[in-house]
Parts: C-alpha cells; structure tokens; sequence
C-alpha cells in the first residue's frame, strides 16, 4: 500500500514509559540517528531520583524528549507532537504537555487494571473518549514484540525488554530515519551477548515494518537536513562537553587535568567521563568526599596541574572552605556546579540556576574569583576551556555553572579544528633571581612555582600574605591592601573577555537579559516575538564575575529590562544592586527550563501587546 | 645508577632545611624537637630539596612547614593528607610529607586521614599527637583520655579516645610506627625508615604540649619512670622492658601478658619476638592496644610495615597501560573520532 509522504520542519517527540522501560537508551538512539541524517537537533531527557521507582507507578516515570529540525533550533520543544507512551503512567504524566491534537502511539498490553489502577486512572483512557482530541494510535508492543521473538531461545523477560526498540524502528519508520545507525550501536554494545544483539535487532526490524505494512499509518514524514555552517558534527550532552573542554584545555596548555571529584547527581558523569581518557595523562580522584574533591585539586594546581573539581549545589557548598583557600594562595582551579533543584536534596535530576548567588559570595572573607556560565550543551565545551584559561592566566580558581538541563541534555557540536580554540600559555616560574611568591605581573598574577624547581622552595597556605613576599602577615593596612589587590585582579578579567553583544537594536523596547541554560528559549521567544512585530532585544552573559565591561552602558541603553531566570532573581538582584537599575523579572522555579511560549508571554505582557494573535 | 644519582645529590646539613622564618611555637614545646629531627634527617632522606613538598592542616603543629626550607602548602583545618594526595599524583617524583595533629586528623580530617591509608597513598603523615587542642587553646581532643577536664569538659570529658596506630592499621597504612618527642635519635631513626617507604608511612609522636597539656606523656618520659613504661619495638628482638630488662611480654592466647623474666618460671624465651614485616595484622592490633590495657608499657617504634603497591603506582601503570593499548592522547583522537558526520 503506498503511503503519503510529508514533509514538516520541524518535530518534537517525547518517548515515556517506567524507568525500567529503557526510554533513556532508545531516545538516544532516536537523537543518534537524528544527528546522522543532519537534523539540527535538542534534547531533555527527565528522569526520576529512584533508580527503580516502583513499576507501573507515576513516580517512576522516565522520559526523553527530543526536538528537531531542518533549521536552526535551540531548545528541546516546549510541547510533544508525538507521545510514545508505554504504560499508563506514562501517559498521565506527559499528556497534560502535548499538542493540542497531537499523536500517542501507546502500548495497549500494559493497559491492565493493575497499571491504571497504579497510574491513578479511574476508567481505562483509551475506552473513555479522554483522548477524542488526540490521534492515538494503540499497538499491543509487548505482544508484537513477543511474536517477532517467536523462533528465539530467550526468556519471556529477555524478549519483553526488547519491547521499547518496537517503539524506536516504529519511530524510524513514521520519520524516515534509516536503522542502521542502531544496528550498527547493537552489534558493539552486545558484542558478547549475540543474542540479545539479534533479538534487538529482529524486534526493531520487525517495529519498522510494522509502519510500513500496517494501515494504522497512512503518513509518514520526512524533516530534511537543516542547513548547519560546514564542518564535522557530533552530537553531544552538556556533560561530556564539559569533560571534553577540559581535556582540551589541557592539551592547549600542557598541563596535566586533575580532577578530584565525588559522585553527585547530575555531576557524576565527569568521573565518568574523564576516567576513559588515561592515555591523555588525565588524573581522576573519585575521592572521598567533596571537600577531598576540592583539597585534592588544590594540591593538584600547587604541583603545577589543572586541578578542576565537580559537583552540584549541596557538594558545591562543602567545597566553600577550600575555594578561600584557593582565592588565597591564588592557584589555578577551576570548579564546575551543575546546578538542580535545592536547597538540600532538593529535586536532585531537575534544573536550576538558583546557585548563582552562591558562587558570588557563598564563601567566607573577601572572596572574590570568576564566575562563567555556559548557555547550551555544546557551549559547555568552550566554556570549559575558557574557564581554565582564565583561571591559570590569572592564577585564580574559576567557577563554571551549567545546570542539570545542561547537563543531560545534547545537541550537535560542529567540532573545531584545534587551531580554532584559544591558546593557553603557561608560564612557570623558573628563575630564582627575584623570585617572591607573590610578586605580581601587569595583570596582578602571582607566578607559579611548583615544587620540583630548584632554587624556588616557598611556602604558601590560607593565612594572609604580605604582599610581594608571601610570608605571613598580620599587618592591618597589608591585609587591606591585598583585599584590594585580589579583587582588583579579579576586576581585570573585564579587559580579556568580550564586550556584552547585543542581538538587535538600540532602539529597541525591551532588552532581555540572560544567563546560563535558559539562552535557547528566549532566543527562541525573541525570534518569535519579533515575527510578530515586537521589537525586542537579547543581551546574555557569559561572564557572570566580572561582568563585561560595557554590561552598564548596555542597560543604560534601554528603559525596559527583562531578566528571566529559573531562581527568585539571582541576576536580577545583582544587577539592581550593582548599576541601580529597575529590572523585570521572570522566574520560574519548577525543576524545569522555560518554555519558548513562557517567555514569549512575558514579553508580550511587558509590552502590551495582545499576544500578537 | 643509583649511586652516581645520589653523587649528584649536593651533601645538605640541617642547616640546608632550616627556613629564615621566625619558629612560633611556645617555649619548651615538643615540635621544636620535631622539627629539629626533621631537620637533621633531611639530609638523609635521599630526596633533593626541591623535590619535598611539606603539607599541613591547621593547628599547631600545622604550622610546621613554614620552618622548613622546602616546598610547603599550609592548608585547611584537616584537608592536609586531600592536598597532599593531589601534589603527589600530578608529580609522583615528589616525596610528599604530612605535618598534621590529633585535632586536624583524627577529627575534623578524619576521612581525609582513613582514606589517604586505605588507598596507601604514597605520603607520610607525622602526627603530633598532644592530647588536646592547642592553637584554640585547651579544649579536649579525640585522643583525650576519657574523663579529662578541659576548658570544654570542666566536668571531664565523656567520650572515649581514638588509639591513632590502631586506626591507622585498621584502615591500611603500610607503615605505622611510633616515636615521642623526648627521643630524638628513636625519633630520626623512625622518620628515616618513613622516608624510605613506600606507601603510606604514618608516624603518630607524642608531644607534650607545656602550655595546655604538659606532662601528659610524663611516665614516658621522666628518667625515673621510663624504662619501666615505654617498650622499644625491634624486629626480631623479645618483648623486653623495665630498668632492668627484667620484663617481657608473652602471648597467652590472644592475650598480652607481662611476665617477670627473674621469677624462675619464665625466660626470655617465652617472650613474644616482635616482626614489623608481620603481612597478619592480628599481632599488629593487639601490641596497637596495649596502650589501652592497663598496667601494659606504651611501645614505640616500627609496629608495622608491609610491602602493598600505591595508589599512583598502580594508577600510573593503568595509565601506561592504556596508552600502549590506546597510543598517547591527541585532539583529534579526543574529538573527531567516534559518531561524528559532516556538513
Ligand atoms: S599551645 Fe601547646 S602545642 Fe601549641 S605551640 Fe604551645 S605548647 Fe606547643
């Protein structure tokens, strides 16, 4: 039977199901192959804290939502067109988010009294007429799944996990994606188990064909290649960027990367991450504890390493002791929090940007040091590295916020060649004569002498120094002047880091102002704003401490400052108090990013428009 | 090899160790012999100058690395065997030595302390261990003896004190040993062989704070009463002690007990022969716990040391492991190389 063949540009799709269903590893899949046929491309996954939220239960909901496109996009989609839900829960979970007439492929065989009895559902939703607005399409997954597996000596436990990859070559099918890619990543990951290899592959076939050969579907459709800038592409999660940027970093500078770390959620994956790469002399610590983590690196960077440590917001509070030492004895480190949702435990698999203040003046003394921030997956890589330029330039530890959103979600990176990324010189001090531990350059940095050179043997540590010589001073008016000192250092970053670029005009009404994570939407909402006629403006900042230079002559420019953030207003505090300029906020502090439509509301509510509808 | 090594090696004296800062601590203090050991040995811990690197926590004896003339990191209040960890493994070539207290490492860095053992990190630790906090001036430590009335337990104290060599066996260090500040030449001995080990050499010293805790070690070391109370630890040697050698300690079982070598019944013979190079830590924990056991002399000396590779050893060799399986690391290696496709 032919079938229809669309072509759309642009799709969201939100696979969901137990946390035991594998939604993680098939929308990884799903964006694998996505990425290879060239789309631009954004993801989210969501998961719960348990590892194994009691089966069939709504807490144990896992999901992963991918956004892509034949142009350019930036966010993971504010809202599904298509739901693949496995059981019950998860379709109570995730309808309330999808399009208004969106599709749901579900998996009728786990529609049992037991699960919607579990999911909460008072009558069974797929015979009720909830649905009427929706195209749902019902497929019996476990039961296809099982027949495709009929001729196969594997448990029925074995054959039912392969249920999700039905799902998937379903998927495929429905938009056009070739399944090699998935073959291909089968025949690795169970080189050992052949049978599970050929089981998965037999059931994500068998999910293809299905859409070819059944009339349930009458269209697929096709979302071409987006037109990306040349270059090689990978597609890559905020995390592994982040790691990569690190072990580029270390390449740039010849530096050994230490990486004192303990395993903390959404954090863990730069232990993960890094301990793969020995052979580039990385050192990983997973140490025993946080501020082990910290101390270690420390250690690290006095011995003439990049030391890094990594963390989210509770772990990040136990290192505050130590990064006053690191502000003290002016060593290179950089310290990277992935933010979520707190105080405390918190919502420890959520997103937030609510350590931001935290990393101003979470510590004790006069403490100051630099701040970045990182705006998208990919970023995260340059990111990175700027954060470890910065710290060994100005001998000072550097924190880089990303936050859980960042974290676990991808998007492609188009790969620089290694001539494209900055230099980072490293200067150890080597000559005796004249040599004082903090006797500063032009730039206010002390030189690095690490343990090993003859003739520089020095001591250092957390009590205040006289200036120039290093040793211990109590001195009233020398412990005033490095106060100074250490902060004007810090105020000098502001000459080596680009001016605050604005994306419109002067002229404009309202000027957003942004940091970190939330980057995609709001250009996303800008964009759709000014379709609409709006005339906005999108500033967003990088660098969080200090602030570019010209940050002041940039709000001075406009009468209306939209800050939206997802805190109670970090920045917002900061830059009222910083340049006494009134600001609008919008926050939101959900565990989730914005919404492009969220943004976009305010906006429009800012300006008095009428929604421009 | 070796030897034209050590020929390179400038000849240093104390004097080469001594750093031109002012020594702080208070008069009659016994980290000044501490430190005056350290000095003298020095020059015999085959190490060149610039190649030791001295970390400390905070207390008084963590001030210790700014009287030495060579690398030194004055850390936070326990994190000094964290920060040592870190110098060690980016530069292995580094002998790495901990100044630390009973404060610093059995309490607030007592995970650092644990740890560092467990993973038989290559650094020695010198514990000053003085039974109380100093540099606060005078609360009980946590190897305050139970009842101690401080300025932070005017009613004595209710908690139970930590036995530092026990903790440090019981969680892997492959040298454990013992010296107290009144015995210098025990002293030097014990810190040559620390520097010489490799793995987690720790060294706990009694030192006698004058100012807040003095005389705490006073049986141990007051000339009339020594003998009779300290028991020197030698391999291959009896358990002999008292003013006389007239003691010895035998094994009834699992348990330590003082014989009268002059009674007629027991003999030198009977006595428990000591061996540091022991890989069983049973023998190990029950001469740890005589200092618990009443009427029991307090040993000093080498209670333990075995032969257990190191942390950065072992890490090091995965390192070239993978690299002859991998090839060095490069960027295109790192970025081009897996799931990548073109525009
Ligand atoms: S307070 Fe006690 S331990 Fe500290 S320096 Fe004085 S005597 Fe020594």
């Amino acid at each position: 039977m032919a079938k229809e063949s669309k072509i759309v540009e642009d799709v969201t799709v939100r696979f969901a199901g137990d946390s035991g269903d594998g939604m993680q590893l098939t929308g990884a899949q799903f964006t694998e192959t996505t990425a290879k046929v060239g789309n631009d491309l954004s993801t989210l996954p969501d998961f719960p804290a348990e590892i194994r939220a009691p089966a069939g239960s709504l807490s144990g909901v896992s999901g992963y939502q991918l956004h892509f496109s034949s142009s350019d996009i930036q966010t993971p989609g504010d809202s599904p067109d298509v739901l693949v839900a496995m059981n019950p829960a998860a379709l109570k979970v995730n309808l309330l988010d999808l399009k208004p007439g969106g599709t749901i492929i579900v998996n009728t065989d786990s529609f049992d009294d037991k699960n919607l009895r579990l999911a909460k559902f008072n009558s069974n939703p797929l015979e009720d007429g909830s649905l009427s607005n929706y195209n749902v399409i019902q497929i019996p997954l476990a039961q296809m799944t099982m027949e495709a597996l009929k001729d196969m000596n594997l448990s029925v436990k074995e054959k039912e996990k392969c249920k999700n990859f039905f799902a998937l070559g379903l998927m495929y099918w429905m938009y056009n994606r070739p399944i090699d890619v998935t073959l291909k990543w089968l025949e690795t990951k169970f080189k050992n188990k052949p049978e599970i290899m050929e089981a998965n592959k037999k059931v994500l076939m068998a999910g293809y064909h299905f859409g070819e050969t059944t009339e349930i579907f009458t269209t697929r459709y096709e979302v071409k290649a987006a037109e990306l800038p040349k270059g090689k592409y990978r597609n890559i999660s905020g995390n592994e960027a982040t790691a990569l940027g690190f072990i580029t970093a270390s390449l740039k500078s010849g530096l050994k990367l230490f990486l004192g770390s303990y395993p903390i959620t959404p954090a863990s994956e730069f232990l993960h991450e890094l301990s793969k790469y020995k052979n580039f002399d990385v050192v990983t610590f997973q140490a025993e504890d946080e501020i082990a983590g910290i101390s270690s690196g420390i250690g690290a960077s006095f011995a003439g390493a990049l030391g890094i440590t990594t963390t989210s917001g509770p772990g990040f509070s136990l290192k505050s002791e130590a990064l006053g030492l690191a502000v003290m004895t002016e060593l290179p480190l950089v310290v990277v929090d992935v933010q979520r949702g707190g105080p405390s435990t918190g919502l420890p698999t959520k997103t937030e940007q609510a350590d931001l203040l935290q990393a101003f003046f979470g510590r004790h003394g006069e403490a100051p040091l630099a701040i970045i921030a990182a705006k998208s997956p990919a970023d995260c890589f340059f990111a990175a590295i700027e954060a470890s330029r910065i710290a060994i330039k100005y001998m000072t530890p550097v924190i880089l916020l990303t936050d859980g959103y960042l974290a676990m979600g991808s998007e492609p990176l188009r790969i620089p060649e290694f001539d494209e990324l900055p230099d980072i010189d490293v200067k150890f001090r080597t000559d005796p004569e004249g040599f004082y531990p903090y006797l500063r350059d032009e730039k206010l940095s002390r030189p690095w002498a690490i343990p090993g050179t003859p003739g520089l043997e020095h001591r250092i540590g957390g009590l205040e120094k006289q200036n120039i010589y290093g040793t211990i001073s109590y001195e009233p008016d020398n412990h005033e002047e490095m106060v100074k000192i250490r902060k004007q250092k810090i105020d000098n970053i502001a000459n080596d880091i680009p001016e605050l670029e604005v994306d419109g005009n002067d002229s404009d009404d309202l000027l957003v102002l942004s940091w970190g994570s939330t980057y995609g939407a709001i250009r996303e909402a800008i964009r759709n704003a000014r379709k609409k006629g709006y005339r906005v403006a999108h500033a967003h900042l990088t660098y969080l401490n200090p602030f570019p230079r010209n940050i002041k002559e940039v709000l001075d420019k406009y009468n209306k400052v939209l800050i939206p953030e997802l805190n109670t207003g970090h920045l917002a505090l900061l830059i009222k108090g910083r340049f006494l300029k009134d600001v609008i906020q919008l926050n939101k502090i959900k565990g989730r990013p914005f919404k492009v439509a969220e943004i976009e509301n305010k906006i429009y509510e800012v300006l008095g428009g009428t929604n421009g509808n | 090899m070796e030897t034209k090594n050590l020929e390179l090696k400038p000849k240093y004296t104390a004097k080469d160790f001594a750093s031109d800062v002012d020594v702080k601590w208070c008069p009659g203090c016994g980290d000044y012999s501490i430190l005056a050991q350290v000095q003298r040995t020095a020059p015999d811990f085959g190490e060149l100058k610039e190649n030791i690197v001295w970390v400390s926590g905070i207390g008084c004896s963590s001030r210790f690395p700014y009287y030495m003339n060579t690398y030194g990191f004055h850390g936070i209040h326990g994190r000094a065997a964290a920060i040592a960890t870190g110098v060690k493994l980016v530069n292995p070539k580094l002998q790495v030595w901990v100044a630390t207290g009973d404060g610093d490492s059995l309490s607030i860095g007592g995970n650092h302390f644990i740890h560092a053992c467990r993973k038989n990190m290559d650094i020695k630790i010198v514990l000053f261990n003085n039974k109380i906090y100093g540099l606060t001036k005078g609360q009980y430590s946590p190897t305050s003896e139970k009842g101690k009335i401080t300025k932070s337990s005017p009613y004595g104290t209710v908690d139970f004190p930590f036995n530092a060599i026990k903790l440090a066996d019981a969680a892997g260090a492959t040298f454990i040993a013992r010296t107290i500040d009144r015995e210098p030449k025990h002293m030097q001995d014990m810190l040559k062989r620390a520097s010489s080990h490799k793995g987690l050499a720790f060294i706990e010293v009694y030192q006698n704070c004058t100012i807040f805790n003095d005389g705490a070690y006073a049986p141990l070391t007051d000339k009339n009463t020594k003998e009779d109370n300290v028991l020197y630890l030698e391999h291959g040697k009896p358990l002999v002690f008292g003013k006389n050698k007239d003691k010895g300690i035998k094994l009834d079982g699992l348990k330590p007990v003082v014989i009268d070598l002059n009674d007629g019944k027991h003999s030198v013979n009977d006595c428990w022969v000591h061996d540091e190079f022991d890989n069983d830590s049973t023998r190990g924990f029950i001469l740890s716990r005589f200092i618990d056991i009443e009427n029991m002399p307090t040993p000093i000396g080498v209670f333990r040391q075995i032969n257990k590779p190191t942390y950065g050893e072992e890490y090091w060799k995965q390192v070239q492991d993978v690299k002859s399986k991998k090839g060095a690391g490069d960027y295109n290696k790192l970025m081009f190389s897996m799931n990548t496709w073109e525009v």
